[in-house]
């Protein structure tokens, strides 16, 4: 089975010790996924896989063979932006850049996570089902992604605008 | 990278016939790929065996049973584990970044190698644990993360899961097959004091493979928790971390289970600490007396004699919170 990218089928190669983030920087010239510390340290090289994020340096692509993969230039259609990334945009959620693509696929993937209820390090009740997006859950939630940059308050901003709650909100009132 | 064969098994008994001329199990690739990319491991041939069983399923004695291939955000998430196992729960969840635990399993979790710095440096530095006899760097050198408890001449470094101290503190059990069969295995008996065998890290014999986690019912479990330790507020491995239950009845402890990472070789049962507190007052003195008791056996090495004051304290104020007591 061919790895799907963007909605574009891919043949394997060959060699299995092609990383996931090799062929798609490589070999299929995606550029946007960024190769910061190819060890799994910096999250740069993030993107989703079946709209899971992982670190697609550590991802032998051999082991994503009917896999579908989402990179950061999959999730603009055609001119427009999807809302986190304007939302990136209005809040200075990045100077450089190179973090970018990486930050906005986990945070998409984050998002998500915290719809299906998974909880984190610093949700206080394990038992409660229902998450909310508070500043100091996106923080922890989003640690695997380094911005060297320091625009991590910004980030947060961006994030908390797209997909915060009222009730977050709230929350963050009351903190 | 040194170049290898790859396969994928379908299954366990698949996954057994094609390591059987030394091929590597490979689960999320987080820890292998890695220490492969920076020469630390060589494998000839690796099998992948993410298709072990994903499942998490209630045992007929009210436990869990919990498959090798289950990723760590999925076992971190699962209602049962977080109202029964909150210890677990927590442990995970303090752990790597969300993208990793998403790529992570449960059987690569308990096969994690040491983090190390010397263990890593393949060009300068020397290490028993990954060239047996070639002598150990990290000893005599920059040591502020290496063990304190159980460590030998021959090697200081120290287990980096959390997800093997809470299943220390729980009584999991790993179920293993070989060509000759199936056995269990204590999680505390899976992974061994370096000794003058360091590059051994686990009692599992060659080509053995982890299918199974199981965690047995215990009503302890349900009030437990994790308390990690480490440099930044959240992504890094721990200085040192405790995994503790506890029941208190009538200011008495009835039962405890208490686990430390960050501190040994393995993941560390305080069997010392749980002997002085059970049957005995459940108040911050006698809390930091058997965490006294349990830490009177460590060695500090240069940088690291602070390990043993933090553990101490951070055994007492996990069990003040456990029996909601001031610490």
């Amino acid at each position: 089975m061919p790895i799907t990218v963007n909605g574009m089928s891919i043949p394997l190669l060959a060699d299995p010790r092609v990383s996931l983030l090799d062929l798609l920087r490589e070999e299929l010239h995606l550029s946007g996924t960024k190769k910061g510390c190819n060890q799994g340290a910096c999250g740069a090289c993030t993107v989703l896989v079946d709209g899971e994020r992982i670190v697609s340096c550590l991802a032998l692509a051999v082991q994503y063979d009917g896999r579908a993969v989402t990179t950061i230039e999959g999730l603009a259609q055609d001119d427009r932006l999807h809302p986190l990334q304007a939302a990136f945009i209005e809040h200075d959620g990045f100077q450089c850049g190179y973090c970018t693509p990486g930050q906005i696929c986990s945070a998409v993937a984050m998002a998500d996570e915290i719809a299906r209820g998974v909880p984190s390090h610093v949700t206080a009740d394990l038992d409660r089902s229902a998450m909310t997006h508070t500043r100091d859950e996106v923080r922890e939630r989003m640690s695997g992604n380094l911005c060297r940059c320091g625009a991590h308050n910004g980030i947060v901003d961006a994030i908390l605008e797209v997909y915060g709650t009222s009730n977050a909100k709230l929350l963050e009132a009351a903190e | 990278m040194t170049p290898f064969s790859f396969d994928r098994a379908s299954d366990a008994d698949h996954a057994l016939h094609l390591a059987q001329r030394g091929g590597r199990y490979l689960g999320g690739g987080t820890n292998l790929v890695d220490l492969m990319r920076e020469t630390v491991e060589r494998p000839a041939a690796l099998v992948d065996v993410t298709a072990l069983s994903r499942d998490i399923a209630e045992t007929a004695d009210g436990g869990l049973m919990i498959g090798a291939a289950v990723s760590n955000t999925a076992l971190a998430a699962h209602p049962l584990v977080r109202s029964r196992y909150p210890v677990l729960a927590r442990a995970i969840l303090a752990g790597a970044s969300a993208q990793i635990r998403n790529m992570a399993t449960v059987g690569g979790n308990l096969l994690q190698r040491t983090r190390c710095t010397y263990f890593y440096d393949v060009e300068g530095s020397r290490c028993n644990k990954r060239q047996p006899g070639q002598g150990c760097d990290a000893k005599d050198g920059f040591n502020r993360i290496h063990a304190i408890l159980g460590a030998s001449n021959a090697c200081v470094a120290t287990h980096p899961s959390d997800m093997c101290v809470a299943l220390a503190a729980l009584d999991a059990t790993v179920h293993l097959s070989s060509p000759g069969g199936t056995r269990t295995l204590p999680l505390t008996e899976l992974h061994r004091l370096p000794g003058d065998h360091p590059e051994l890290d686990t009692m599992l014999e060659p080509g053995e493979l982890i299918t199974a986690v199981e965690l047995p019912s215990s009503s302890l479990a349900a009030h437990s928790t994790y308390r990690k330790v480490r440099d930044r507020a959240s992504y890094a491995f721990a200085l040192v971390s405790v995994a503790a239950a506890l029941e208190v009845a009538d200011g008495q402890v009835r039962d405890v289970r208490i686990a430390l990472g960050g501190v040994a070789h393995k993941p560390w049962r305080a069997m010392k600490a749980e002997a002085v507190l059970r049957g005995g007052p459940a108040s911050v003195s006698a809390f930091r007396a058997a965490a006294e008791a349990e830490l009177a056996a460590a060695v500090p090495l240069r940088d690291n004699g602070f390990k043993i004051e933090l553990a101490t304290r951070t055994i007492t104020a996990v069990l003040a919170e456990l029996a909601g007591v001031d610490a």
